[in-house]
């Protein structure tokens, strides 16, 4: 067990955990920022995509001993007050069934956008297969990635 | 319209007075005495308990509870439409409550595809009533006929005296107004909500900031974690287990056994996980230990020589066969799936000495609460359950075997436990989608006609693995449709679809090699095998001859079916949860390898709801049919599952998916299941597409397996 002085969404948080912890667990269980999903835990599915250092990140293989004093942002840190434009157009496509991988789609591809602001729609499918939607609201996450990089 | 007051009869509609003035309307939303609204006055809701209210408090804000467990099917959404379209609410100011587990509630669980079809006219009514109550409440505080009140956008306008008052101003005077035994409703030409598709999933906000809505986003202070380590091989039982080196690791609390588990119990989910790593555990035999190559045997071996159960039997098929020009036979196998819903199995339990606290995702958790009454001899009323939303179901949350685990484990270790299962767990566990074969054999006339039919369906755990009513039954003048079951410990369960998930597929890839083999064209002779059945009806028919033929002739329409030169082009149709579905699948050829490019679906399940949400299932629905047609399948070794996360367990992503057209008949029919009937009928599309491409047909799943994509033509 070790303290571990991160920073998350713009704050120094801390934690005290063994070094092999994944940062997925770090969040959730010991930082109380449960928006990041825990889906498969062998980084297959993306549902525990955060940013590290402006990268997308599975979240659920990424020991908390590897982060440093590298900037995560979670889901709750994307935007101040949920008006992220994919946040934005996530409701206005209305993408989500359960819900329950939204979060790091989002994650998936505002990385993606911060990289590729008018990504085609080949792009965002290369970048978006990597994130698993099981009751498969594919169609409306790639609509509104598209809507997303014309509000950016 | 008549007007009574009484409180003699059962509660449908309570009425109180809020403190600080305001109404609740209190509905018991799936009574049976929907029609029986009565008053039940002089309740003073000081602390205000919303379960099962429809509140308006005086600033006018509208409160309605959601009772169902909301898995993706947009039931939370849904269901305060249907109240508030006949309320004549302003939709921004009502606020959706998800309620939890109360007996107030009947049918308070999801599956079936059955809530909205269930809930329909009992939700309009509520609205209605309310309505009514304001609109009298207006009227007679003007002194003007009610008549000549009109309620639109959470206001009550006069239209002659140019008075206005919102829902709010007229609350309390509403509550004291007699409940209407019976309320006018809505022309459906009049609908603002209804049937449109303005209204967004009004759980987006929450959903896109990652805010704690699901099971495992559940904390509490004091909670402490837990996994099970379960039999990893279908038939063997726990014998004995040294949990020393686990029990020493950083932050594990204990280590337990109950049944044939090993629990481990720690201080957070990483140090359990990485615990149960180091627990050592002997199991025995107890079953036999059943691998897919037994299954494959049994399959053809029960085909012929089962002890088979009659489903239907119409004319006589012998004589119809051996009179036959010409007989087509077809055979059709799918593997075990597992549901593997993104959120993995958990629930929160903490049994005290004075009751129980429950808090999870379930699809049914009334049956959650009776199961684990039952499992600790604790009464139902000393049973709460909070009902989460769910990261998907797909009915492996209609069964509780997560839950009671939770709560046996609580009871034992006097703490209040979060199980969690890991997504291994969660696909090595069971309750699969079980294993069917079909054999399908069809005697044709010298003309083309169908003559005789027969349907043997061999499952494992299976259960009835026919739907022996549906289509082509009721056509046929001479049919045979049995089954025979395999008793397996391979446990098995309701799949999104339960059964038709893979039986539309077979019969109607089936349908059309007959069609095929009759020189048919295969849309036309399914309808001409449904003007048979119209005219000269077989036995008994449960499906609507005229939907399905509507649906069929859109579909036809709608994908210009016989008219396209680029693409190969499949059919299907199917009923289930009482409604249509017929689809439609282009498949063009890339590589010498088939590809779905677009599937078209035009859906009957009568009045739709939202029109935004329900296309959003149908959609979902196809990818949900062409994945696991595709791709997916769970294999077995010695009674221990081959595939145990997504990175061998193969889903659709992204990139599989084909572009989906969807349609919706519009008769205004009051509404049918809409969350799985999509579903069934895409495989079989997809299948005769890829022989209209290919010239020939893939028989088992996943498709991915078979010849026609591997071989380079």
């Amino acid at each position: 067990m070790a303290i571990y002085k991160l920073q998350v969404n713009g704050k120094t948080l801390q934690a005290d955990v063994e070094a092999d912890t994944p940062l997925l667990w770090v969040l959730r269980d010991h930082l109380g920022l449960v928006g990041t999903k825990y889906g498969c835990g062998i980084a297959q599915c993306g549902a525990c995509t955060v940013h590290v250092n402006g990268s997308a990140t599975r979240s659920c293989v990424y020991p908390v001993s590897a982060v440093g004093t590298s900037q995560v942002i979670t889901i709750e840190g994307l935007s101040e007050k949920g008006d992220h434009p994919l946040q934005k157009a996530w409701d206005e496509i209305d993408v989500a069934q359960c819900g329950y991988c939204q979060a790091g789609q989002i994650m998936t591809a505002a990385a993606l956008l911060k990289q590729n602001p008018k990504p085609s729609m080949d792009e965002i499918e290369v970048t978006m297969n990597g994130n698993i939607c099981r009751c498969g609201a594919y169609h409306r996450i790639r609509e509104a990635v598209k809507l997303a990089s014309t509000k950016i | 319209m008549k007007s009574t007051t009484t409180n003699s009869r059962r509660d449908f509609l309570k009425m109180s007075a809020i403190t600080g003035g305001g109404l609740v309307l209190g509905f018991n939303w799936f009574s049976a005495e929907a029609s029986a609204p009565v008053v039940f006055s002089s309740v003073i809701a000081g602390d205000i308990n919303f379960n099962s209210y429809l509140s308006i408090a005086t600033d006018g804000a509208i409160t309605i509870m959601s009772p169902n467990p909301e898995l993706g099917q947009n039931i939370i959404t849904s269901f305060p439409m249907v109240v508030a379209e006949e309320l004549e609410a302003d939709w921004k100011m009502v606020k959706i409550v998800q309620a939890n587990l109360d007996n107030k509630f009947d049918r308070q669980l999801t599956g079936g595809s059955g809530a909205v079809p269930h809930s329909w006219k009992l939700l309009r009514n509520a609205g209605a009533t309310a309505k009514f109550m304001l609109i009298e409440a207006a009227a007679k505080k003007w002194a003007v006929p009610a008549s000549e009140c009109i309620a639109a956008n959470s206001f009550v306008n006069h239209s002659r005296s140019g008075k206005k008052l919102g829902f709010g101003e007229l609350a309390e005077a509403a509550s004291k107004i007699p409940v209407p035994a019976t309320v006018k409703l809505k022309d459906r030409k009049d609908f603002k909500l209804i049937g449109k598709s303005s209204v967004r999933n009004v759980e987006n906000l929450k959903i896109v900031t990652g805010k704690p809505l699901f099971g495992l986003d559940f904390y509490r202070d004091g909670m402490v974690f837990a996994m099970i380590q379960r039999p990893e091989q279908f038939g063997m039982k726990l014998k004995s287990f040294d949990g020393s080196i686990a029990k020493s690791m950083p932050g594990i609390i204990d280590v337990v056994s109950f049944k044939n588990n090993v629990a481990v119990v720690g201080k957070s989910t990483w140090q359990v996980l990485k615990a149960r790593k180091m627990l050592k555990i002997e199991y025995e035999k107890e079953f036999a230990l059943e691998s897919t190559e037994d299954h494959d045997k049994l399959f053809l071996n029960l085909m012929d020589n089962g002890q088979a159960t009659v489903r239907r039997k119409d004319g006589d098929v012998d004589a119809a066969f051996k009179n036959a020009a010409k007989v087509i036979k077809g055979e059709y196998q799918c593997p075990f799936i597992s549901h593997s819903p993104m959120e993995p199995m958990n629930f929160f339990a903490h049994v005290r000495p004075d009751g129980v606290e429950l808090v999870g995702p379930t699809q049914t958790p009334g049956r959650a609460r009776a199961e684990i009454s039952k499992l600790l001899n604790i009464p139902e009323d000393k049973i709460t359950v909070q009902i989460t939303r769910l990261g998907g179901g797909f009915g492996r949350r209609l069964y509780n075997d997560f839950a009671l685990e939770a709560a046996e484990l609580s009871s034992i270790i006097k703490a209040p436990v979060k199980l969690i299962w890991t997504k291994e767990d969660d696909m090595t566990a069971g309750t699969y989608r079980p294993a069917v074969r079909y054999r399908f054999e069809a005697a044709l006339d010298a003309s083309g006609n169908l003559t005789g039919y027969k349907l043997r369906g061999v499952g494992i755990n299976s259960g009835n693995p026919t739907r022996e009513h549906n289509f082509p039954s009721g056509s046929v003048e001479n049919l045979l449709i049995d089954s025979v079951e395999h008793k397996s410990p391979i446990t098995t369960g309701a799949w999104r679809a339960p059964i038709t998930n893979f039986l539309a597929f077979a019969e109607q890839a089936f349908i059309d090699e007959v069609a095929q083999a009759a020189g048919k064209d295969p849309v036309q002779f399914r309808l001409d095998l449904l003007a048979k059945a119209k005219k000269s009806p077989v036995g008994d028919i449960r499906y609507d001859i005229s939907r399905m033929e509507g649906v069929i002739k859109m579909v036809a329409e709608k994908s210009g079916w016989g008219k396209k030169k680029d693409v190969s082009q499949g059919f299907s149709v199917y009923f289930s949860h009482a409604s249509y579905v017929a689809q439609v699948a282009d498949v063009v050829m890339r590589a010498g390898l088939p590809v779905v490019k677009k599937i078209y679906a035009v859906s009957d399940c009568g009045q739709v709801v939202s029109l935004n949400g329900a296309s959003h299932q149908v959609m979902g629905g196809i990818v949900d049919g062409l994945g696991h047609a595709m791709y997916s399948k769970l294999s077995f070794r010695d009674g221990a599952a081959d595939q145990n996360n997504y990175n061998t367990y193969r889903l659709i992503r992204m990139k599989e998916v084909p572009e989906i057209e969807t349609h919706f008949v519009d008769n205004g029919i009051d509404p049918t299941g809409l969350g799985e009937p999509a579903l069934p009928p895409t495989g079989g599309a997809v299948a005769n597409a890829i022989f209209k491409a290919t010239g020939k047909r893939v028989r088992n799943q996943p498709f991915i397996e078979e010849d026609v994509f591997k071989t380079i033509s």
